[in-house]
C-alpha cells in the first residue's frame, strides 16, 4: 500500500484532472443516450475555450501575481491568425492535419504577441501594468477591424484601407476589416477541446510545481527576496505571461474554429471579454488552477441556463455574481465559512469523542 | 504585491458586475410577455416559430423593434384564425448581438421546438447561424440580417436588401437619375453594415456617370465630431455627400456641415430612417436629405398607417424599419406556409423543403415593399423606394 501514498499536490492535481476526465465521460454517455439538449450540446466547445481562458489567466493573474487586463486580446490574435490559416489552406490537406496545425499557429503566433507586448510591459508592476495590458488588448482588436488581406491568382494583398484598394483579381477577401473572416471550418469538436483542456492543465500545473514555477510564485511574493538570490526576475516573468499568452491562442483557435464568422467585436474580443476572464479567475479564488476551471463552466452555463427567466436573465446572472464575490471574498463570509467548515465540525466532533 | 492584485481583480470584477447592471436598465420598457401563444391552441395544432435578436446591450434596440413587431404580428395572425387554421406560437431569445451567444440562442429554441425560424436580427449573428440552420435543415427568413453570407446557404431568406444591393442601388439611382457629379462618402469602418455598402457603392460608382472625390472613415470610438471628413468632401468640391450610416451619427454630421456652412445633397440608406425623430434636433436642417429605404412610418398608405398605429397603441413608440421588415417577414412565413401547405405535425426538415420552394412561388405586397418575390438563392426583389425629407415629412420621389 505503500505505493499508493502520494503527496499533497499530486493528490490535488490528479483530483483535477478526474474531474476533467469525469466530465468528458458523463456528457459523452449522456451525448449517446440522446439525454441532452441542444442548448448544452452547443455549449460544450465554448466551455473548454473559457475552461482554458480561465486556467491560462491564472497562470499570470494567481501565480505571477500581475494582473493581466489584456488576455482577450492574445486570443483574438490566436483565433484571427489560426482562422487566416484555415481559410488559405482549405481542402489543401486533411481536416485533422489543417487543425491540428492551425493550433500550433495559433500558440505560436499569440506567444509571439506575448513577448512582444510582455518585453516592456512586465517592466511595470501593479496598477501600470494592468491598465498597458488593457491598451494593448484594445489595440490588438482595433487593428485587427483595419486589416483587409485578400488572396488570388497573384498572390496575397494587403491593405489597411479597404477592400477596394487591394486591387483584387478575382479571389476571395480573407479578412475583411471590419466584417472579420467568414465561413471558417468547422473543426471544433468536444472531443478536442477537452483534450486541449487536459494539455492545459498539464502544461500549466507542471509549471507550478517545477523549480522554475517555484521561481515565478517567489517573485509574486516577494520580488526582492526573490531577486537577492538570484532569480532571473525578467526571465520567469516572461516566462508565465508568454505560456499564458500561448494557451489564450489556443482558446481563440477553438473559438475561431466553432463559429463560422470571427469578427472583432468589444464583446468578443475587447476589454469586456478580458474582464470576464478576471471574473473567473477570481470567483474560482486565485491562484487555484481547479476553482478558475469550475468557475469558468459556471459562469458560462449559468446565463445560458436562466433563459428561462426572459427579461431578467441578466439582472439575475449579476446578482449571482454578487453573491459568489461576497461569499468568497467578504471577511465576515471567510470566518463563517470558516466556523461552519465540515472538517472543523468533524474535528470537533471528534475531539468531543476523545473527551469522553 | 498580492494584496494590491487581489485588490484590484475584485474592484475590476464588481466593476463589470455594475456594467452589465446598467446594461439591463435600458430595457425597462420591455414589458411585452414572450409567450404569445393563444389560450385556445392545443399542442398539436400550433406552428412554433422561433425569433432571435439583441434585446440586451448596445443592439437592444433593434432586437426589442423586431421582438415587439413579430409578436404584434403573431397576435394579429392568431385573431384571425392562423396560419392554415394552426394557432402560431412565438418564442424570442436574446443574442446580446454576438455570435457564440446568437448559436446559443437558436439551441435553446430547438429544444422548445421550434418549426421555424424568424431571425436573426443582425448580421454577424445570423451568419453564425445560418451554419447551424443549414446542418439542421430548418427554414430561416431573416428580416434584417443583410450581410451577403447571412443567407448564404438555399434554406435562408431576406425581407431586407443585402448590404451591396443596398450600396449598388445607391449608386445606380444617384448615376441613373444625374443627382451629382461629385460625391464625398462618409462612412463607419468598424461597421459591418456601412463597410459593406461603401464597399459595394464605390464599386459601382466606378460605372456611373459620378466621381468620388473623397472617401472618410470614422469608427464606433471618433463618432461625434466630423468637422474634419465635412472639411475634406468640401475642399473637394463634392456637390453631394452619401451617407451609409445610422441616423444618430447622421444627425451630428448635418448640424455640423450647417454650422460650417456647408450645403450639398445628402444621401442616405435605410440607416437614416429615424432622423426626423432624434432628440434636439432641428428637422429643418434635415430638409433636402435623400434616402433609400423601404419603409418610412409616416408614409400614407393605408397599409403602413394601419401598422403605425397598431404598434404604437401596443408599445407606445413609432416603429423603425426593423420592426416593418418583421412585420413583414411574419406575414410572408404565413403567406409561403399557406401556398407550401405547411401543418403543425410536419418535420422540420419537410416543412423547410415546403417553404423553400413556396418562397420562390409566392408575391407578396407589404409595408416593405410591392409585388416582393424571392428567388433561391434568397435575396428579395422589390424596387428601391428613394423618399426624400421636405417640411419635417418623408415625400416620396
Amino acid at each position: 500500500m505503500k505505493k499508493l501514498k502520494l503527496n499533497k499536490t499530486t493528490k490535488n492535481n490528479l483530483i483535477t484532472y478526474g474531474i476533467v476526465i469525469l466530465a468528458y465521460i458523463i456528457v459523452e454517455a449522456m451525448l449517446a443516450g440522446g439525454q441532452i439538449s441542444s442548448l448544452m450540446k452547443g455549449l460544450l466547445v465554448p466551455l473548454c475555450v473559457y475552461v482554458i481562458l480561465a486556467v491560462s489567466l491564472n497562470l499570470v493573474v494567481g501565480i505571477l501575481g500581475e494582473l493581466s487586463l489584456g488576455h482577450a486580446g492574445f486570443m483574438c490574435v490566436g483565433a484571427f491568425s489560426s482562422a487566416f490559416f484555415s481559410k488559405c489552406t482549405a481542402g489543401m490537406m486533411p481536416d485533422g492535419l489543417r487543425f491540428f496545425l492551425a493550433l500550433l499557429i495559433g500558440a505560436a503566433i499569440a506567444a509571439l504577441f506575448g513577448l512582444i507586448i510582455g518585453i516592456p510591459v512586465l517592466r511595470l508592476k501593479g496598477d501600470y501594468l494592468a491598465i498597458v495590458t488593457l491598451a494593448f488588448g484594445e489595440i490588438i482588436k482595433n487593428l485587427i477591424n483595419v486589416f483587409f488581406i485578400g488572396k488570388d491568382a497573384n498572390g496575397f494583398h494587403f491593405s489597411m484601407k479597404d477592400a477596394m484598394s487591394l486591387n483584387m483579381d478575382g479571389g476571395d477577401v480573407i479578412i475583411n476589416g471590419p466584417q472579420g473572416i467568414t465561413g471558417t471550418p468547422n473543426d471544433s469538436t468536444f472531443t478536442i477541446g477537452v483534450i486541449l483542456v487536459l494539455i492545459t492543465l498539464v502544461i500549466v500545473l507542471h509549471l507550478i510545481n517545477s523549480r522554475d514555477g517555484r521561481a515565478i510564485m517567489s517573485i509574486r511574493d516577494n520580488r526582492i527576496a526573490a531577486e537577492s538570490v538570484g532569480i532571473n526576475i525578467t526571465k520567469y516573468k516572461l516566462m508565465a505571461f508568454i505560456i499564458s499568452a500561448a494557451l489564450a491562442g489556443v482558446a481563440g483557435v477553438l473559438y475561431a474554429h466553432n463559429l463560422a464568422t470571427l469578427t472583432a467585436l468589444p464583446k468578443n474580443f475587447g476589454y469586456n471579454q478580458s474582464i470576464m476572464i478576471l471574473v473567473f479567475v477570481v470567483l474560482g479564488g486565485i491562484g487555484s488552477t481547479r476553482g478558475s476551471m469550475i468557475a469558468a463552466v459556471v459562469l458560462t452555463l449559468l446565463p445560458e441556463l436562466l433563459r428561462g427567466l426572459n427579461d431578467y436573465r441578466m439582472l439575475i446572472y449579476a446578482i449571482v455574481l454578487i453573491v459568489m464575490m461576497l461569499l468568497n471574498w467578504s471577511p465576515k463570509a471567510l470566518e463563517m465559512r470558516e466556523r461552519y467548515s465540515p472538517k472543523r465540525l468533524l474535528a470537533k466532533r471528534k475531539e468531543a469523542k476523545e473527551a469522553k | 504585491m498580492k494584496k494590491f492584485t487581489r485588490f484590484f481583480a475584485t474592484v475590476a470584477a464588481v466593476s463589470m458586475v455594475a456594467a452589465s447592471l446598467t446594461g439591463c436598465g435600458s430595457k425597462s420598457d420591455n414589458t411585452a410577455s414572450t409567450d404569445t401563444t393563444a389560450d385556445s391552441a392545443t399542442a398539436g395544432d400550433t406552428l412554433k416559430i422561433g425569433g432571435i435578436g439583441p434585446i440586451t446591450g448596445g443592439a437592444a434596440v433593434y432586437g426589442l423593434a423586431v421582438k415587439n413587431a413579430a409578436e404584434l404580428a403573431v397576435k394579429e395572425i392568431n385573431e384571425a384564425g392562423g396560419i392554415n387554421g394552426m394557432q402560431v406560437e412565438f418564442k424570442f431569445e436574446d443574442d446580446e448581438h454576438d455570435a457564440e451567444k446568437s448559436v446559443n440562442a437558436y439551441n435553446s429554441l430547438k429544444d422548445w421546438g421550434m418549426q421555424m425560424l424568424m431571425g436573426t436580427v443582425t448580421s454577424t449573428p445570423c451568419t453564425a447561424v445560418v451554419e447551424k440552420t443549414h446542418e439542421d435543415n430548418m427554414f430561416q427568413l431573416t428580416p434584417s440580417g443583410s450581410a451577403v453570407e447571412s443567407i448564404k446557404y438555399d434554406n435562408a431568406f431576406r425581407v431586407c436588401f443585402s448590404d451591396p444591393g443596398q450600396g449598388t442601388a445607391s449608386a445606380k439611382y444617384i448615376g441613373e437619375n444625374k443627382l451629382a457629379s461629385k460625391v464625398a462618402v462618409i462612412y463607419n469602418s468598424s461597421d459591418v453594415y456601412s463597410s459593406g455598402i461603401y464597399q459595394k457603392f464605390a464599386e459601382e460608382a466606378k460605372n456611373q456617370d459620378f466621381e468620388v472625390v473623397s472617401a472618410e472613415a470614422f469608427t464606433e470610438d471618433s463618432k461625434t465630431d466630423f468637422s474634419v471628413q465635412l472639411q475634406k468632401a468640401k475642399d473637394a468640391g463634392a456637390d453631394m455627400v452619401f451617407l451609409p450610416i445610422y441616423y444618430t451619427e447622421a444627425s451630428l454630421i448635418l448640424t455640423q456641415a450647417n454650422s460650417m456652412g456647408y450645403a450639398p445633397t445628402f444621401f442616405g440608406c435605410d440607416g437614416l430612417d429615424g432622423l426626423l425623430a432624434v432628440k434636439n434636433f432641428d428637422t429643418k436642417l434635415a430638409d433636402g436629405v435623400m434616402l433609400l429605404t423601404p419603409f418610412a412610418a409616416d408614409a400614407d398608405d393605408e397599409k403602413t398607417q394601419a401598422f403605425v398605429s397598431a404598434y404604437k397603441e401596443a408599445y407606445g413608440d413609432t416603429p423603425n424599419q426593423f420592426a416593418a421588415d418583421t412585420y413583414d417577414a411574419i406575414y410572408i412565413m404565413k403567406a409561403a406556409a399557406e401556398k407550401a401547405g405547411v401543418t403543425a405535425d410536419m418535420s422540420v426538415s419537410d416543412i423547410c423543403d415546403a417553404m423553400k420552394t413556396a418562397m420562390t412561388e409566392i408575391s407578396y405586397d407589404g409595408l416593405t415593399g410591392e409585388g416582393m418575390t424571392w428567388t433561391a438563392d434568397g435575396e428579395p426583389d422589390k424596387a428601391p423606394k428613394a423618399v426624400v425629407i421636405k417640411d419635417g415629412a418623408y415625400v416620396a420621389m
